[in-house]
């Protein structure tokens, strides 16, 4: 056991504090600092003075209290009782320290982030004598309808089960014991700690190339993401970028979602909770929260947590990806943990990088977001998990060309760059379709083309030039007048609006259309496009564009969206019919004139 | 004990440096008594083994380095509170400034307060009725709602919080309300137009008053707005009162922010702010709001001034960033004589549609509101057509957009300052110019709201 290492405060600024007297810690040990006994992380040592930064609120500290140090790296804890969840930057559990504490958040303040009294059904999946590897899978827990978490060996200790028993436990009882391949024998218990700065270990890193859907149609048909993809959102203030997060965050066809709200609004988190416990998931019927984990440091809680925030939950979203699963990690938003960490580098006077950023915000960004990925877990077997990471970034101004929106573009593959002149229009989700890009969509098109046939691919590819065409048959409008294109330059305008409001607007507070199936999405396209096709081909044969603008079934397509998926099949096509019909009416009212 | 300095080093700007002290925490409140025997106050920014640097909070003027001595109290600033405060006018550092009698505080309170756990939050979700179509038909307010307005100079923002505060009521509620007003670094007659219309209006019993004019010391405008959210949390949360906060005018605390970080020498972020700004206007912006186990709440609207009428200067975009919504006022809209001049499109209320709706307003306030920002944003761009290639150039579509846009603006944005609307004329105002249009134009409304409201204009 290592001694205790205890120094002494000796500078205060803001979240920063200096002690000395630390000569034998390590970096990025946990200290506490003060009579509070505030968490706080060694971020750098010189001679025996470490800097420490402190998640907490300093107010109060002086030169001359106490600080020690754990002897240990900041770690989370994992194991059941995670999931439905909310903690703070540094795991603390939000709603026990309301229950203890009240509606403000104390200072030094320690509760455990699993609850130590809780009994959990485990349910062994391997025997006694069983040899197993770090990674395997010992048995599963319950945790909900919907999560069956399984418990692993820890990463690094390999040998034979010696004992191993179905029953109730505490997450600190032992649940089995495993004689390592030095003799040692070791209990193994629900919950696990890990480091939140280092990536858990895999076996293998995969390509992704399956998309994760996420029911909404701008992403989804256009812009997709993979499972295991990394994607973000910039957008300025008010172009929906918490409500884009939390439709992704509720209908990603994942099967934990980890939230990281960090330096965001209290009241948006608020929402979360209160909204997600109501929302069914279409996949398995329960409650949204059944599968959800938060991360909440909101803009008023300690800068420094706000920096660690993000670790936290890449790390618990690491740690359910080795199980085997589906996990999507969507933060709201990196500008501010960008934020945090350009102030504790100027608190440690370090030479600024642009805007005042450090010059290791790329590579810091770059770590996180190298985290996700399609993996083969460890252990015996190849069990395939993913983690997507979708970050939000909250551009100055809007300005894309700011650091944090250039570094993070630099790393992820999908952009969704959201547009204010959108928002005012109130187009949402407000994807601008010019500038937004996926590099997924060639490897995943493959999936999409077993699953919904040639023609998904087709269609999608279509519209995008459609909008491309629109924007430049703009510019023409905007010196020349409408009047001067052609009747089939103005068809395509008409089919742009059609898509642009009738296709991909999506109301995200609309009770039949927040979330939309990819099969309903395919529908509708062919539905939009087939107008388009059948106006085209009735303009070449001398119908005016106003007759086909006025048709009564422009506004029957403009309210296709809100058709329940079961009936959608059969009304699009009867629209279509209908169109055909009233075509035909057009031409042979044509043809007896022309008689 | 408590110990007097009387090391005062250096003394430059609004930061103090003071040697060999002792037992000094971080965030403690000093006090300098000079040569005079006045006491002025600061507070520790920095401790750095036994030396201080402290920030004054008023001006250095007759601080003398001899002479002038400091001693540390052991606590943060503090605010003493109590229900008679309502009424009473203080100054920027929450001393009273009015002749009335002492105040006897029911409690001292840290006037940083402590951030609100967000699982304590309760959602707001209580339509407040301002009495102002284009933000209670399309931008609408809720309690325990941060709403800023973002302005320029020389545009009417006093005149429209003022209406607001007159106005401002809960449908069918009759619970305790209040007022906490912050005047930061606001002129006189700005500060005396808020007053006279508070005393005018019989609001005066109902407010509390924090002035800091242009002409007290700038830094101390750091703790005005702090003093007053600390008195409007105490009346909120304790007294369970529904407490309307204005905080006026940002922009002058910010400014007061970059001065203390310049005179730090820190590395600045964009236009020589702080790059700590954010997290500065969180701590202020999300005291807002409504906890568990108390009846009241904070709505709060502060207002500021854009430099240049520049939305992405940093203060109202940081602002905006941390607020839920803004009302932006639009120069253009003022010229043409409309009032208050609102501009409609890049407003926004985040929390409108939890506010809004069957037993809040009225079934059909949502479907409306997106027709009208979507056929006012098509209307203005087919009046910007217009303009380069004529109205012949326009389809007769875009002809119809392009007068509602105008009447939208004389009718719905023009209503004065006086004028009081009850939510349901904003909506029939609101059907009434929909009226406009062919029915098959309003896709974003459902047919059974048509059914019941839509009437075709002949």
């Amino acid at each position: 056991m290592q001694e205790a290492i205890k120094g002494r405060v000796i500078k205060v600024s803001g979240p920063l504090v200096v002690a000395e007297g630390m000569g034998k810690a390590n970096m990025y040990d946990v200290v506490r600092v003060g009579e509070k006994h505030l968490l706080g992380e060694i971020i750098e040592m010189r001679g025996d003075r470490a800097s420490i930064q402190v998640y907490e609120e300093t107010a109060g500290i002086g030169p001359g209290d106490e600080v020690f140090s754990e002897g240990e790296p900041l770690c989370v804890e994992l194991g059941p009782g995670l999931v439905s969840n909310i903690y703070d930057g540094i795991q603390r559990p939000l709603e026990e320290l309301y229950q203890h504490f009240g509606t403000n958040l104390p200072k030094g303040a320690v509760l455990p982030a699993l609850d130590r009294e809780k009994l959990w059904e485990f349910v062994p999946a391997v025997c006694e004598n069983a040899h197993v590897l770090g990674g395997d899978i010992l048995g599963t827990v319950q945790e909900n309808k919907v999560v069956a978490h399984r418990i692993l060996v820890p990463v690094g200790v390999s040998g034979a089960v010696v004992k191993i028993e179905r029953g109730t436990f505490r997450v600190t009882d032992p649940v089995c014991v495993i004689r390592t391949d030095s003799g040692e024998e070791k209990p193994i218990t629900l919950l696990q700690k890990w480091p939140v700065r280092r990536a858990r270990p895999v076996k293998e890193k995969l390509p992704p190339d399956i998309p994760m859907i996420t029911g909404q149609r701008s992403i989804d048909a256009l812009f997709p993401i993979a499972k295991g993809g990394t994607a973000c959102i910039p957008g300025p203030f008010g172009s929906g970028k918490t409500v884009t997060q939390h439709q992704l965050a509720k209908w990603s066809d994942v099967d934990l979602v980890i939230y990281v709200g960090c330096g965001e609004r209290g009241n948006e988190m608020t929402d979360v909770l209160r909204e997600f416990p109501e929302l069914k998931d279409p996949r398995t019927g329960e409650s949204l929260m059944m599968r959800t984990v938060l991360i909440a440091n909101t803009s008023d809680m300690p800068v420094a947590a706000r920096e660690a925030s993000i670790y936290t939950g890449i790390t618990i979203a690491e740690y359910f990806r080795d199980m085997g699963y589906d996990v999507a990690v969507i933060a709201d938003s990196t500008s501010r943990w960008a934020e945090a960490l350009r102030e504790m580098s100027g608190r440690l006077e370090e030479m600024p990088g642009e805007e005042g950023y450090p010059a290791y915000l790329t590579s810091r960004l770059a770590q996180f977001y190298e985290r996700a990925g399609r993996v083969v877990c460890l252990g015996s077997g190849d069990r395939v998990g993913t983690l997507s990471a979708i970050g939000a970034v909250s551009p100055q101004g809007g300005d894309i060309s700011e650091p944090v929106t250039q570094a993070t573009l630099r790393i992820v593959k999908v952009f969704w760059g959201l547009e204010a002149s959108l928002a005012y229009r109130r187009h949402f989700p407000a994807i601008n379709w010019l500038t937004s890009y996926s590099l997924y969509s060639d490897r995943l098109s493959g999936w999409f083309r077993e699953h919904l046939g040639a023609e998904w691919g087709e269609n999608t590819a279509r519209a995008l030039k459609i909008l491309q065409q629109e924007s430049e048959l703009d510019e023409i409008v905007k010196l020349v007048g409408v009047d001067a294109l052609s009747g089939q330059d103005r068809m395509v305008l008409e089919v742009a609006r059609s898509l642009r409001e009738d296709f991909l607007q999506q109301d995200s507070f609309s009770d039949t259309d927040s979330y939309c199936l990819l099969a309903k999405q395919n529908l509708m396209l062919r539905l939009i496009l087939g107008f388009y096709d059948r106006a085209c081909r009735a303009l070449d044969e001398g119908v005016t564009i106003e007759q086909i603008t006025s048709l009564d079934e422009v506004e029957r397509i403009g309210r296709a969206k809100n058709v329940p998926e079961a009936e959608a099949q059969a009304v699009y096509a009867e629209i279509l019919n209908s169109v055909d019909r009233s075509l035909d009416a057009i031409r042979q009212a044509r043809e007896e004139e022309d008689k | 004990m408590i110990r007097e300095y009387q090391t005062i080093r250096e003394v430059a700007g609004p930061l103090m440096l003071v040697r060999d002290v002792e037992n000094v925490k971080y965030d403690e409140l000093g006090e300098i008594r000079l040569p005079d025997g006045s006491i002025r106050r600061c507070k520790v920014l920095e401790i750095d083994g036994d030396r201080a640097l402290v920030q004054l909070f008023e001006s250095s003027a007759g601080l003398n380095l001899s002479e002038s001595t400091v001693r540390f109290v052991g606590h943060g600033v503090e605010l003493g509170v109590s229900e008679d405060m309502l009424g009473r006018v203080f100054d920027g550092m929450g001393t009273p400034i009015d002749d009335g009698p002492k105040l006897i505080y029911d409690k001292v309170l840290d006037i940083n307060g402590s951030p609100i756990n967000p699982t304590a939050r309760l959602y707001p979700s209580e339509f407040i009725q301002t009495g102002v179509s284009t933000i209670d038909g399309l931008n609408t307010l809720v309690r325990g709602q941060k709403l800023p307005i973002f302005s320029g100079s020389g545009l009417p923002h006093a005149n429209l919080a003022a209406q607001i505060a007159r106005q401002a009521k809960v449908i069918g509620s009759d619970a305790k309300f209040a007022v906490v007003f912050a005047a930061i670094g606001i002129t006189f007659e700005e500060a005396d137009f808020f007053i006279s219309d508070f005393r005018r209006t019989g609001a005066l019993d109902r407010t509390v008053l924090f002035i800091n004019l242009a002409s007290d010391p700038a830094i101390e405008r750091i703790s005005t707005p702090r003093m007053a959210l600390t008195a409007a949390e105490y009346l909120a949360f304790e007294k369970n009162m529904h407490v309307l906060v204005i905080l006026t005018d940002i922009t002058n605390y910010a400014e007061a922010l970059r001065e203390v970080s310049a005179a730090r020498k820190e590395v600045p972020g964009r236009r020589g702010y702080p790059g700590y700004l954010y997290t500065d206007l969180a701590s202020m912006y999300e005291r807002a709001g409504r906890k568990k186990g108390s009846d009241g709440s904070i709505t709060m609207i502060p207002i500021l001034t854009m430099p240049e009428d520049d939305k992405t200067h940093p203060i109202p975009d940081l602002t905006g960033y941390i607020t839920e919504g803004q009302i932006i006022l639009s120069r253009e809209i003022y010229r043409k004589g409309y009032l208050p001049p609102v501009d409609v499109l890049p407003s926004l209320s985040r929390l409108k549609d939890k506010g809004i709706g069957e037993g809040k307003t009225r079934a059909d306030h949502a479907n409306t509101m997106n027709q009208l920002f979507a056929c006012y944003a098509r209307g203005k761009e087919a009046q910007e057509l217009m303009v380069v290639l004529g109205e012949a150039a326009l389809t007769p579509t875009d002809r119809l957009y392009a007068r509602f846009a105008e009447e939208f603006e004389a009718r719905y944005v023009n209503q004065g300052f006086s004028e009081n609307r009850t939510i349901e004329e904003t909506l029939d105002l609101g059907w009434d110019l929909l009226g406009i249009f062919p029915r098959s134009e309003l896709k974003r409304i459902k047919p059974e709201f048509l059914d019941q409201y839509y009437h075709e204009r002949t």
